[in-house]
């Protein structure tokens, strides 16, 4: 588990594996906004957590493709499945490679990019609390919706549309808690119904992933 | 001595259409079974169902060690090295490398990108890739493509060397292996598996 964990994490930063690719586009759409909606900084300030959470997960849909993809491709993945470990541990480590390569650096990154947005001092801490706690489900979802496609030609843009829906209870949640926080409102509520989904999510869409994997590899 | 492999009575499909039935198979230790028949007789398709990548429509396969199974793609990362592939694969296994790149004539290369190497040299670095996995059974589709007669003389000796081992190994091939006194042929043709023409027996082959 370790040893693919390792080298799913080699195959990112080396060069073409996409590593920063996320975060780019994470910075250019953040960039956008103020070129699209004017600079007043009241305008920018009011919808500063919504963008910045959709941003994060447009960002975050844009790598999800290569989880098995290249695997399926080059065979991996058949030698995966006739390895000594669980289908499921292979989809669980292979969310987890994603996060790490995409959520974590996108958590990260937001409350630079909230400068750009005037993003209220009170918020940073809820944006990156709300980024931390709900960015891992939309790795382990969009590792189910990349088991669902795998091995279909042009994949990527029915994984988008199967991967979004599902994403959307996450959204909610995560931007209401960040946006609660920016505007020094409770967020005790919104933050444990993420937090909820993402526990539900990380526990249950492993095994479905799995099941998907057997299911193409037919 | 117990079989690597068992399977009992398989029908095997493509694309939801049965090509093979009846098939019924045993590979003992420090035995090669090779498959043969023409194109689309199903022999993937076969090799997949006992690897456990495919489930078959009747039938059972009972392969208590595992299976270690290498088909057109190697499953080999172009951007990692050489020594990188194999210790990935040796690691997710929990098996040392060992000599694997020296058996299989890459030494010379372990450093190098997979990218860069040959599609011949690619070949040999999937097969070490099934010294490393630690298996005693291999299944094989077709490993001698891209290999030159050298390296599949080379790859003989390595699967001499490992049925000699106590391993054993189904191959899909065309091409004489020079493992004769060693292996059995399974003639799978029509729609339907027939008994072997030129097996020396040892597989208690049901056929319908």
């Amino acid at each position: 588990m370790i040893a693919l964990l390792v080298r799913d994490l080699r195959l990112a930063m080396r060069a073409g594996g996409g590593f920063g690719l996320a975060l780019a586009f994470f910075l250019i759409v953040v960039v956008l906004v103020p070129f699209a909606l004017g600079p007043q900084p009241e305008r920018l300030q009011d919808i500063s957590t919504g963008v910045l959470w959709l941003g994060a997960l447009l960002a975050c849909l844009l790598s999800l493709d290569r989880i098995f993809a290249l695997d399926y491709e080059d065979g991996s993945l058949e030698a995966l499945a006739t390895a000594p470990i669980p289908l499921e541990g292979v989809a669980a480590v292979k969310a987890l490679a994603h996060w790490l390569t995409t959520g974590l650096p996108l958590t990260l990154a937001a409350p630079v990019l909230g400068l750009f947005l005037h993003l209220p001092a009170e918020g940073y801490l809820w944006l990156t609390l709300s980024l931390a706690l709900g960015t891992p489900a939309l790795s382990a979802i969009g590792a189910f919706g990349a088991a669902l496609t795998v091995g279909l030609k042009r994949g990527g843009l029915l994984l988008s549309l199967i991967v979004l829906p599902l994403y959307v209870p996450t959204l909610i949640f995560g931007a209401e808690a960040a946006r609660r926080g920016a505007e020094g409102f409770a967020v005790q509520t919104p933050l444990l119904l993420l937090a909820g989904l993402t526990a539900a999510t990380l526990a249950l869409l492993p095994f479905a992933a799995a099941a998907a994997i057997r299911i193409n590899l037919r | 001595m117990t079989a690597l492999l068992e399977a009992k009575g398989l029908t095997v499909e493509r694309g939801g259409v049965p090509v093979l039935e009846g098939v019924s198979l045993t590979v003992e230790p420090g035995r090669v079974l090779v498959l043969r028949g023409p194109n689309g007789i199903g022999k993937t398709s076969l090799l997949r169902v006992l690897a456990g990548l495919a489930p078959p429509l009747a039938g059972e396969v009972d392969c208590p060690g595992g299976t270690a199974y290498a088909a057109h793609a190697d499953g080999l990362k172009p951007t990692l090295t050489v020594a990188e592939n194999l210790a990935f694969w040796a690691d997710l296994h929990g098996q040392p490398v060992g000599d694997a790149p020296e058996r299989m004539n890459l030494a010379g290369l372990i450093d190098r990108q997979a990218a860069s190497l040959s599609a011949g040299q690619k070949r040999r670095l999937g097969l070490a890739r099934l010294l490393v996995t630690g298996r005693a059974l291999w299944l094989l589709d077709e490993p001698t493509v891209s290999l030159d007669t050298a390296s599949v003389a080379l790859f003989a000796g390595v699967i001499t060397a490992h049925v000699e081992a106590g391993g054993a190994a189904v191959i899909a091939t065309h091409i004489a292996l020079g493992l004769e006194d060693r292996s059995e042929v399974l003639e799978l043709g029509g729609y339907k598996a027939r008994p072997a023409t030129h097996a020396p027996g040892g597989f208690d082959e049901a056929f319908q």
